[in-house]
């Protein structure tokens, strides 16, 4: 029985670090509307500036996780202002395959500047093994992850249907012409959020190297995952990744303890099935 | 209400005749033209979905893996009979193509991409977690095929296997011509073109998409098919997302909605590939990223685009008006 529970705090734990990668793509992808295949390739420039940071200069474990937030954020900003905003009213299609070229870029330049091998991170001492609760030992860093989680979907609601910016978003998206029409300027306001979706990519990135690893596939190995968290949800509702993520999180480590020979085959058709009976996703709007 | 004979444009008669001259002018080279060909028919079967029913795919690769699969199953367990086993190919991604088309025909807009991605990552994880049934990541090895039409022993120099890949390509892409000319194909252009307009004309928008879904998975299966009997091994990566990706760029390439725009793209790209991944894998990597972005942000028309655009001002120029 407390085999199972720590399996589930397994899972929970995954759904939480599924979360804080696909977080960023519930504003760029869900809220935006923008097909962005590129951003597990922006958690990735992330992972990458976090661990090296620590592992080669030495940097303290959260300075390098901010660090890893911006040089993301300052990354998606670039691509954004050089590629992504002539296609915001392009088709999906155009828009999946400018951002999977991108992709392909990043792959190709990682492999280039870092090499092929997977790359570790270290975790300071305070996050690395476990706290006694009574019976059930929780790992550290998991319940670091869970905490993470939770103030990032705390402040993400808060700062989209709470504040004037996401209000701001919100009419953008609706209604790009009558948004600028009232005196605001969409273009930075797009700007800012895709920023933002980068940034939350990149710590998200630097927070899962330690569970999920970190090589040159990055990219593509989670884009499908974090895709599948997003459109299950609901485009559009964090509240509805958040439950997906937690979903997947909990089906896949449960699903591959108790059948590991059918691997990740339960995600998939569970997905497939989802979005067969709501094709707009858990919590969403209809489109 | 009967078709009205398409004509046939410069750059198909090109394409065909230029294909076939190939054989004589790169007899080194027949894998590879063998590949463009069966590439070109994979591309050419999304096209029936995205160029013509604006239908986006992103898991294609789940129909041309399965046809690879059944095709390279039923000639590894003693029957190597080549056209039966492309029937074969065809019939079982099709009838998974079948299968699934009533929930494509239900989503629209990002869904369609996201269901279909899952279709293919299904198909994928399946393949690599059977090892007994499809030799997982090493591949299924011992497809022994028999001679074609009982008279032509597939050859260690691709020779049989170029005309076979040939004469399948061309007698599909016949059918598939007169498919997108017949008023079936002019119904799923409707849908392309005024989704919300269609079902007033009395036309059932779902019932063409399930259509036009289950005749692309089945070109797909065919041409996954040949690839199996032609190179007789399958790897795990026919069923790959790289693979979806692939046909999606060789399509846009070439140029949507022509039918011939896949086959041109995919030689063009698979040319490509062949050269720069000689140089170093992860420089062809890069460069198909750039190639990516450089056609979604300049193209529109693709390579056929272009090629029609010169064949007109070729004509123009010989007889001025």
């Amino acid at each position: 029985m407390l085999g199972f529970v720590n399996i589930l705090l397994g899972g929970i734990a995954y759904g939480f670090v599924l979360f804080l990668m696909a977080g960023g793509l519930s504003i760029t992808l869900g809220l935006m509307g923008f097909a962005n295949m590129a951003h597990a390739a922006l958690a990735m420039v992330g992972g990458y500036t976090a661990a090296l940071l620590i592992g080669k200069a030495g940097w303290p474990f959260l300075a390098a996780v901010a660090t890893a937030g911006a040089t993301a954020a300052l990354t998606g900003a670039i691509l954004e202002r050089t590629l992504f905003r002539r296609l915001y009213q392009a088709s999906e299609l155009e828009q999946v395959l400018l951002t999977i070229g991108v992709v392909y870029v990043a792959i190709a330049a990682a492999t280039f500047l870092v090499g092929p091998e997977q790359m570790a991170i270290a975790v300071p001492a305070w996050l690395d093994g476990n706290l006694h609760l009574g019976p059930v030992d929780l790992n550290r860093y998991r319940l670091f992850l869970i905490v993470s989680g939770l103030v990032l979907l705390v402040s993400l609601v808060r700062l989209i249907d709470h504040t004037t910016f996401g209000a701001k978003i919100r009419a953008a998206v609706f209604n790009r012409r009558m948004t600028a029409s009232c005196g605001i300027d969409v273009d930075k306001l797009y700007a800012l959020a895709f920023a933002l979706g980068s940034a939350l990519a990149g710590i998200g990135g630097a927070l899962s190297v330690k569970l999920l690893g970190l090589d040159p596939n990055f990219p593509i190995k989670f884009l499908t995952e974090l895709l599948i968290v997003v459109s299950v949800g609901g485009l559009g509702s964090l509240r509805g990744t958040f439950l997906a993520a937690m979903l997947f999180g909990i089906i896949d480590v449960v699903g591959k303890y108790l059948l590991p020979e059918i691997g990740a085959f339960i995600i998939y058709a569970t997905a497939l099935a989802l979005l067969t009976v709501r094709p707009q996703g858990l919590i969403g709007r209809p489109r | 209400m009967v078709a009205r004979r398409a004509r046939w444009t410069a750059v198909e008669i090109a394409f065909w005749v230029a294909a076939a001259a190939c054989y004589f002018l790169f007899p080194a080279k027949l894998v590879l033209l063998t590949q463009m060909l069966i590439g070109g028919l994979f591309a050419m079967s999304l096209d029936l979905l995205l160029g013509y029913g604006g239908i986006p795919s992103f898991g294609h690769a789940a129909f041309f893996g399965l046809g690879a699969y059944a095709a390279g199953l039923l000639a590894a367990h003693g029957w190597g009979e080549p056209l039966s086993g492309v029937l074969f190919g065809g019939l079982a991604a099709g009838g998974l193509g079948l299968a699934f088309s009533s929930v494509i025909a239900k989503v629209r807009g990002a869904a369609v991409l996201m269901v279909t991605l899952c279709i293919g990552l299904l198909l994928f994880e399946a393949a690599s977690r059977m090892p007994w049934l499809t030799g997982g990541d090493t591949g299924l090895q011992g497809i022994d095929m028999w001679p074609l039409l009982g008279l032509f022993e597939f050859d260690l120099f691709g020779r049989t296997a170029f005309w076979y890949a040939y004469a399948v390509s061309f007698l599909l892409y016949l059918a598939a011509r007169r498919y997108v000319h017949s008023p079936e194909g002019l119904a799923l252009k409707g849908i392309r073109e005024n989704h919300d307009r269609v079902p007033m004309l009395g036309v059932s928008t779902a019932r063409r998409k399930m259509i036009a879904f289950t005749i692309s998975a089945t070109i797909a299966g065919m041409a996954g098919a040949l690839l199996a009997q032609t190179t007789q091994i399958v790897a795990l990566e026919t069923l790959s997302f790289e693979r979806s990706v692939a046909a999606l760029v060789m399509l846009i390439v070439g140029g949507l909605g022509t039918l011939i725009g896949g086959f041109i793209g995919a030689a063009a790209f698979i040319w490509a590939r062949d050269v720069l991944s000689a140089l170093n894998p992860v420089y062809w990597m890069f460069w198909l990223g750039l190639i990516l972005i450089a056609l979604v942000l300049t193209s529109r028309g693709g390579l056929v685009g272009t090629l029609a655009l010169l064949a007109d001002y070729l004509a123009r120029k010989r007889h001025p008006r």
